[in-house]
């Protein structure tokens, strides 16, 4: 049954964990660092003993304020263009390039026009995720009942038919995966932070770099228990009383000028190529010189940048894998009973409110510039999460009365019934882990990001945009490679997003999320 | 006077796979038609080849209830009048009924005896009164001609003839498909069997039994 052409289970492990040790050779792998051990037990000790009184208030606040605001604006424009994705293209494309650039990216450009303002921040987050809400929303449109849409009298206008027999039918799971999504939004302001803006990731920054433990470690706490709590202040009555609020407090623009004059300033002369910017566009020779400017920017950032980014991606990737197989029986009640059910609780709090970016830089810190933080930020936070869900579905395989225990059970029942499942997992995060290995060549690996950030620094935005619609090719590929193999792989029907997982609550919930359970196999 | 319903020589079917050959009829208005087969023979695509032939007159019972289990069964009925008023003022009645549509709409439920569940929640309802909703739904579409898959499959006997008779009351032309012969006698003027996606056989009511029907349902519960 599994069998597919040539590309098994089997074989496509092979082929992944192949290229991998092939990269291996090509990664920086060495630390740099004098004395790391010394600075993790300053680590150690500042994380003891967090310095509460020394948090910053506002940058907490203005977190929230941008997360909200930045995933409301995203979660309208995603909805909107979620109902033309199944009839244009055009619309299809526009979603997918908005959601292939990083958060970051558009921070960076965004800077050059809004300056360091509450409309860089906000923007940067609802840019990528109305992307990413179109995609998702048209896909639950999709799956819906569309029963009673058949029996509505013939000339019922679009709206109404929408507004009646749409609408209602995948409310709930909307509203559950825009809830989800601000959580996702939290971590991406954190990590805004981190380019300037006045978000939680700023203060971080220069703690981290200053060595300032204690209060980095308070401040990620007040993180940690923002996201633990979301389910208690974001609640769909509430979102109004967000929103407003966080119009009210946001900080006033440290800014560079007025932002029409940027604007006009960025499309009329920033990004567009220097060769044509002086020559006229009637000569053959600024045309000319416009392909040697590509070929150059391509030959020697592009192409080198790409190298080090798939070298970054297809280890972190592989090593998320293993990490995600070593993991799961740990958080699953099948191998260690109910401690096992409360670790996996604490993994995925932790792994999920902790972002990749923000990890790298830490160990950064700690280690020394080199691919390795990069390698561990990525596998571990995304190894712990496909780990956790692997664990969860452990939990629920149906297993026969004389099933074996221990190493047996793992080797013979659990891991051959997931495989397919983790294998699901691991392709579809394949992309998300290729953005960020691109991102992370702000923090000085030498992947994409790294061009962009020198670009942006040099005020050369011609060259950054350039190599920004690279990256965007680039993931937009992978996605695509990604979807292929899942369906020769026969397992693009089942669940990979972390909120079709999330614990429900309420009864209703859980019909809303039977049909995904339902598309399991049974293998 | 012209015929309400007529198809010549259609046939149709599901992703390539033929379910109904070659069916003529004709079907004037004022009749109540019961179409009758064992599950399989087509009477569900012949009611959806109907429906889609005549969007303009007709109001379709499908056999899965079809309803929005979120909304309230007001608005679930009040869907069955969407094409009556502007989009406007679908959009406010979805927030803030009106009290002559609220008004109108607990009329048809009383018909169908479920006008005490106005305001609850159409997923929370059982799968008689989800029925009875979608009956409501159609009777407050008032089209003339009713197309009823299986319309009181879930009821008991009473209650199947109670909603069968208000829905004959409503609508000029009734066509039911059923799978139990005896209602389909008892409320119907002529009966259409269908087996394999043909017509076998095409009668007044009064002309054939409970025991002529019977050996075409072989194997299955009556």
């Amino acid at each position: 049954m599994r069998r597919s052409g040539f590309l098994t289970y089997g074989s496509a492990t092979r082929i992944f964990v192949l290229a991998a040790i092939v990269a291996l050779p090509f990664a920086d792998l060495t630390v740099s660092a004098l004395h790391p051990g010394a600075e993790f037990r300053r680590l150690l000790a500042g994380v003891l003993s967090p310095a509460f009184s020394a948090i910053e208030i506002w940058s907490v606040v203005w977190t929230v304020a941008f997360a909200v605001l930045g995933v409301a604006a995203g979660g309208t424009a995603g909805l909107i263009l979620a109902l033309f994705f199944d009839r244009s293209r055009l619309v299809r494309l526009a979603a997918a390039f908005l959601r292939s650039v990083h958060e970051l990216f558009w921070a960076l450009l965004l800077l050059q026009i809004t300056g360091l303002s509450p409309v860089t921040g906000i923007l940067a987050i609802a840019l990528p995720y109305s992307g990413i809400f179109a995609k998702v929303f048209a896909e639950l449109f999709e799956e819906a009942d569309k029963s009673a849409e058949t029996v509505l009298p013939h000339r019922t206008s679009a709206l109404s038919r929408f507004a009646f027999a749409r609408f209602p039918v995948v409310a709930q799971q909307l509203k559950t995966y825009t809830l989800y999504r601000l959580e996702c939004g939290l971590r991406s302001t954190l990590v805004l932070g981190f380019v300037g803006l006045p978000t939680i990731g700023f203060h971080l920054e220069s703690y981290f770099k200053e060595g300032h433990y204690a209060e980095a470690a308070a401040l990620l706490a007040t993180f940690y228990v923002l996201i633990g709590t979301r389910r208690l202040w974001a609640r769909p009555w509430t979102v109004p009383v967000l929103a407003l609020a966080s119009l009210l407090v946001l900080p006033e623009a440290s800014g560079n000028g007025s932002t029409w004059s940027n604007l006009a300033r960025f499309f009329g002369h920033d990004i567009i190529p220097a060769p044509l910017r002086s020559g006229s566009l009637w000569q053959s020779e600024s045309w000319r010189a416009l392909g040697a400017w590509a070929w150059r920017i391509t030959a020697h950032q592009i192409a080198p940048g790409t190298v080090q980014t798939l070298i970054l991606a297809q280890i972190a990737l592989v090593a998320a894998g293993a990490l995600a197989l070593l993991l799961y029986p740990m958080v699953s009640r099948r191998f260690l009973g109910q401690i096992g059910h409360y670790l996996g609780r604490a993994m995925l709090v932790v792994t999920r409110s902790t972002p990749e970016y923000m990890l790298a830089y830490l160990l950064l810190q700690l280690m020394g510039p080199s691919m390795l933080p990069a390698i561990i930020a990525l596998s571990l936070h995304n190894g712990a999460i496909i780990g956790y869900l692997l664990g969860r579905q452990a939990d629920q395989l149906p297993l026969r009365v004389d099933a074996p225990a221990g190493a047996n059970l793992y080797f013979y029942q659990t891991t051959p019934s997931l495989y397919g499942q983790f294998l699901a997992y691991l392709l579809y995060r394949w992309e998300l882990i290729l953005r960020e290995s691109a991102i992370f060549g702000i923090l000085g690996v030498k992947t994409l990001g790294y061009y962009v950030d020198a670009a942006i620094s040099e005020l050369r935005l011609d060259t950054a945009a350039l190599l920004i619609v690279g990256v965007a090719i680039l993931s937009m590929s992978v996605d695509t490679l990604s979807r292929n193999l899942r369906r020769r792989l026969r397992i693009e029907a089942l669940p990979v997003r972390l909120s079709a997982d999330h614990r429900v609550s309420s009864p209703r919930a859980t019909e809303a999320y039977e049909p995904a359970h339902a598309r399991q196999p049974i293998v | 006077m012209a015929a309400a319903i007529r198809l010549d020589r259609v046939s149709a079917g599901y992703d390539g796979t033929p379910v109904l050959h070659d069916i003529t009829l004709s079907i004037e208005p004022g009749e109540r038609v019961g179409i009758i087969g064992r599950s399989g023979a087509g009477k569900s695509t012949l009611l959806t080849t109907i429906y889609r032939r005549y969007p303009e007159c007709t109001a379709l019972i499908p056999q899965a209830s079809a309803l929005v289990g979120n909304l309230s069964v007001f608005h679930n009925v009040f869907m069955g009048c969407l094409d009556r008023h502007s989009t406007l003022y679908n959009l406010r009645t979805l927030v803030w009924p009106p009290a002559g549509e609220i008004a109108a709409v607990a009329r048809v439920l009383e018909a169908v005896g479920l006008e005490e569940k106005l305001f609850a929640k159409a997923g929370e309802l059982s799968g008689g009164q989800q029925q009875r909703t979608s009956v409501a739904r159609a009777m407050l579409n008032a089209r003339p001609i009713v197309l009823g898959d299986e319309p009181v499959s879930a009821l008991d006997r009473v209650q199947a003839g109670d909603v069968l008779r208000v829905l004959s009351e409503r609508h000029e032309t009734k066509i039911f498909a059923m799978h139990d012969i005896r209602l389909a006698l008892e409320h119907t003027d002529r009966i259409i069997l269908l087996e394999g996606g043909r017509i076998l056989l095409d009668e007044p009511s009064t002309h054939l039994s409970y025991e002529r029907l019977l050996p075409h349902f072989e194997g299955e519960p009556q």
